[in-house]
């Protein structure tokens, strides 16, 4: 009886099956292949731990927010300005972290009373107002000028296999943390804040309080990987770290993996970097359009997502026939 | 003599317009209680005082000796005062399962989602929806899912248990079930308050009724008397009808539905 | 220093055209649910139109409210009813993506086509002088227009039919689907109508400043805001929050710098977002 109680749920750690090794071969790409390849790897690895992020409270949550970049840039200024001020590196990460996560839930507890188009609209107007406030604040953020960061020691290789794997560690820690915010109690809470606000409040979820987590969790790695990329670039100004692209990018990769899904955001910015890289070089004048031709794509032809859409869904069905048919 | 839940003056305002008025009652462990009043009356807004839905504008909320006037409605749930929404609430894209775990876990206080989930399992037996568990909430039928409400709100393990017309819609056999199920839930030492508009359902169930009108508690004590009032007679018909009725001073409309009540 | 004129009446013509960029956007949003990301790039496409057939074919910038408004609007209808219709029910994440997907296809292809060099018009209209306040008379027809087409929406809105019928669907769509108003085209007609006004505010935007694709992201977030601050959906509220944003940002703009002034409107709004999401005005229809 018990066994047939829990095969009702969702099925989970299905994800594993392709993130592990998925994992396992992004981290072989800086011992096998160029900086190049180091570098789009980095690339894979810091959007995957951002889409992961904001699936907490876009997917599971169900908020529609666009404050990524708010937070991507506030860890780029944090970790900036304490490194410049003489602490080390990993340090100033973890500063920066903690400055994000703070800031994350004072934010929250302003904002998340909004929903729907006027929650969407007030994180993305927090992303404006944080870039006006770095362009205008000279004395702490550098104004428009930005900030320099030391380089990093060692050469070029050298340091962008540093950087692979701190975003790599990055990565991994959100995709823990998403698949064991699907099974605890906070991450069943905030499913049930997705479906009826009203019902999960008279069922006993504490709303509020879980939103908020649910933002502070969003926005921890977020933080991270702010301060890791400006270390990484050894420059950041307010667009770069506060770019609207970026806050809407992600979300999008989310989408495309499958909003709402464990590790479906992994998927999504690879595929994500994979066709921008590809497109990019080939088509330069037309990057965006490309973007925006993908993002149409996605909605009318993917509307769940990679994961979402039951693509692989079908796919496993298919293998296990297979496995039957050889058995 | 202990209350277990003890209203006390309280009144609401919507812009200058009272929907609950200076509304005092107490409920004592293990009754059955009802809520009555024609539409409008502000039967669901008393609800909602009392669950934190809504704050009163005036008065105070008493739950086992404790003011619980400004707790939020997650707090009332914890606290083992449980209801059901008029309009059912579910979450519709879960599994019914996954809906009355949700009950057992936040609500009810489970350890874990799987002691959460075997509580579930014992209330949709209990509810009658055991075959029903792994299908999503939306897909179900209107009396599943005021089933599924009551399952919800039972897997909180409540101590006072609200119910806002849960048998709105339904037609009598199945009625006749839910007046059943009703009896059940009070036989495992639940208090209820029952919001009801068939009085065939609240004579068979209630020991006490309470009258809501325009917000005024106008009437309340034993199903009979109640019924005998005339301001009760003349809330339900208006006062022309009200004074024919004494006239011929029939008997009280026991078994005919109270006016009004074509609605969900 | 509140009192000097100049600065008023700069506040005022800002305000004006501000109230114009934000009314289309504000109907679209109010009626549809859904927030068009393509707003600004809409305006500055009929300012780049404006200035180019001023430049090769000599014709007049205020002439062209008569061609690029047409084409706006017929643009708007089959974007609406050709695809965003399709997803329009869904939730603002979708929706808000889309039009965003579709702003940055268009916003490539002006970057493409136009180059993103600001482009201004002359005309030397002269200016107005009273007193010690100079007003440039092409800023001042600019605010004139800006206002009358405003109120042009508010009374076609009102009296039309099809204003009738996007009021009717904006109250309570299924009672208007059940009363056989044809939602889909009402839909169509609504986004045709904000991109009609976004045309005609890029007319009014090119003769006075200069057009750069650049602007666009700023003049979408001048949209939001003032949407906010007057509340959503409503003609009084978006000239409301336009002339409102227009004196907040002339005054501090004076005092304490341009960025400033663009920084507050922003915190503005947040504000507002948290305390009254439904605007200075309270909660209007789209009357
Ligand atoms: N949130 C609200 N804002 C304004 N008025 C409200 C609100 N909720 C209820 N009311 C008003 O308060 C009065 C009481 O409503 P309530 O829903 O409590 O009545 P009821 O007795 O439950 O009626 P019914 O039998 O129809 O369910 C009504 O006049 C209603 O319009
Ligand atoms: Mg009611």
């Amino acid at each position: 009886m018990k066994s047939s109680v829990s095969t009702i749920q969702r099925p989970r750690g299905q994800g594993l099956v392709w993130f592990v090794p998925l994992a396992v071969a992004l981290a072989l790409v800086p011992i096998f292949f160029n900086n190049y390849y180091a570098q789009q790897a980095t690339f894979v690895c810091m959007y995957a731990a951002l889409a992961l992020s904001w699936n907490v409270i876009g997917g599971f949550t169900g908020y529609p927010s666009f404050s990524t970049a708010a937070f991507v840039g506030l860890g780029a200024y944090a970790g900036a300005i304490l490194q410049n001020a003489g602490m080390p590196m990993v340090l100033a990460w973890v500063a920066a972290t903690a400055v994000t996560a703070l800031f994350a839930a004072v934010l929250g507890y302003a904002i998340l009373r909004m929903k729907g188009h006027y929650f969407a609209i007030g994180s993305i107007a927090i992303v404006e107002s944080m870039r006006l406030l770095a362009s205008s604040w000279s004395s702490l953020t550098g104004g428009g000028e930005g900030l320099n960061l030391p380089i990093y020691p060692g050469g070029p290789d050298h340091a962008g296999r540093v950087f692979f794997y701190a975003m790599f560690v990055v990565m991994i820690v959100a995709a823990v943390m998403s698949i064991w915010l699907d099974r605890s109690r906070l991450g069943f809470g905030l499913r049930c804040v997705q479906q009826n606000e009203d019902a999960a409040d008279m069922v006993g979820v504490n709303v509020n309080a879980s939103k908020i987590s649910a933002f502070v969790l969003s926005a921890l790695f977020c933080g991270t990987t702010g301060a890791i990329s400006a270390s990484w670039v050894s420059y950041i100004s307010p667009p770069d770290a506060f770019s609207i692209l970026m806050t809407l990018k992600v979300p999008v990769m989310a989408l495309l993996g499958g909003a709402g899904t464990v590790l479906g955001p992994v998927l999504g910015a690879l595929v994500f970097v994979l066709v921008e890289q590809t497109l990019m070089s080939r088509f330069l004048d037309y990057s965006q359009a490309m973007l925006g031709l993908i993002i149409v794509f996605l909605i009318f032809f993917l509307p769940g997502g990679l994961l979402g859409a039951g693509v692989f869904a079908r796919i496993s069905a298919r293998i296990a026939r297979l496995r039957g048919v050889q058995a | 003599m202990s209350a277990l839940l003890r209203v006390d003056g309280v009144s609401r305002y919507f812009g200058g317009v009272a929907a609950v008025s200076k509304v005092s009652f107490e409920l004592t462990p293990g009754e059955i209680v009802g809520l009555i009043g024609p539409n409008g009356a502000g039967k669901t807004t008393l609800v909602n005082l009392v669950t934190g839905v809504l704050r009163p504008s005036a008065g105070r909320v008493w739950f086992e000796g404790a003011d619980v006037t400004a707790q939020r409605p997650w707090q009332a749930s914890r606290r083992g005062l449980a209801r059901t929404f008029q309009i059912v609430q579910p979450f519709p894209q879960m599994t019914v399962l996954e809906n009355v775990a949700a009950g057992a876990l936040f609500g009810g206080g489970a350890a874990s989602r799987a002691e959460a989930e075997d509580i579930a399992m014992e209330f949709l037996e209990f509810v009658g929806l055991t075959p029903l568990a792994g299908r999503s909430a939306m897909s179900l039928t209107l009396p599943s899912r005021k089933r599924l409400e009551l399952a919800k709100s039972l897997a909180m393990r409540p101590k006072v248990l609200l119910l806002d017309e849960v048998n709105a819609g339904l037609n009598s056999a199945e009625i006749g079930a839910a007046i059943e199920l009703i009896r059940q839930i009070a036989a495992r030492g639940v208090t209820i308050m029952l919001i009801e508009h068939l009085m065939k359902v609240v004579f068979s169930l209630c020991d006490r009724l309470l009258v809501l009108h325009h917000g005024e508690l106008i009437a309340q004590g034993d199903p009979r008397s109640v019924a005998a009032d005339p301001a009760v007679v003349k809330a339900y018909l208006g006062s022309k009808y009200a004074a024919q009725e004494q006239q011929a001073s029939a008997a009280p409309a026991g078994t005919a539905q109270a006016p009004g009540e074509q609605h969900e | 220093m509140f009192l000097d004129p100049q600065i008023l009446a700069n506040g005022l013509m800002l305000g004006a055209l501000y109230a114009c960029i934000a009314v289309g956007f504000s109907l679209v949003w109010g009626v549809l649910n859904v927030i068009n990301m393509m707003h600004g790039s809409l305006i500055i496409l009929s300012g780049y139109l404006t200035f180019f057939a001023w430049l090769h074919l000599k014709v007049n910038p205020f002439l062209m409210l008569l061609v690029v408004s047409p084409v706006l609007f017929a643009f708007g209808y089959a974007l609406q009813y050709g695809l965003i219709n399709r997803v329009v029910s869904r939730p603002v994440l979708t929706t808000l993506t889309l039009t965003f997907g579709l702003d940055m296809i268009l916003y490539n292809l002006m970057n493409v086509v136009f180059e993103a060099t600001p482009r201004r018009i002359i005309l030397d209209l002269g200016s107005l002088s009273v007193g010690d306040v100079v007003l440039p008379n092409d800023r001042l027809f600019a605010m004139f227009l800006a206002l009358g087409l405003t109120l042009l929406l508010f009374w076609v809105m009102r009296s039309s039919r099809a204003g009738r019928a996007i009021v009717a669907v904006r109250m309570d769509r299924d009672a208007a689907a059940l009363m056989g108003i044809p939602i889909r085209q009402v839909y169509a007609m609504t986004f045709a109508i904000g991109a009609l006004m976004a045309g005609a505010c890029g007319v009014l935007l090119a003769i006075t400043f200069p057009v750069t694709t650049n602007i666009s992201g700023l003049l979408l977030g001048k949209a939001f805001v003032v949407c906010v601050i007057g509340g959503l959906g409503s003609v009084p509220g978006a000239l409301v929050g336009g002339l409102a944003l227009g004196l907040i940002e002339s005054y501090t703009g004076t005092w304490w710098g341009p960025q400033t002034a663009v920084l507050l409107g922003f915190v503005l709004m947040i504000v507002l977002l948290m305390t009254r999401p439904t605007g200075l005005l309270g909660k209007a229809g789209y009357e």
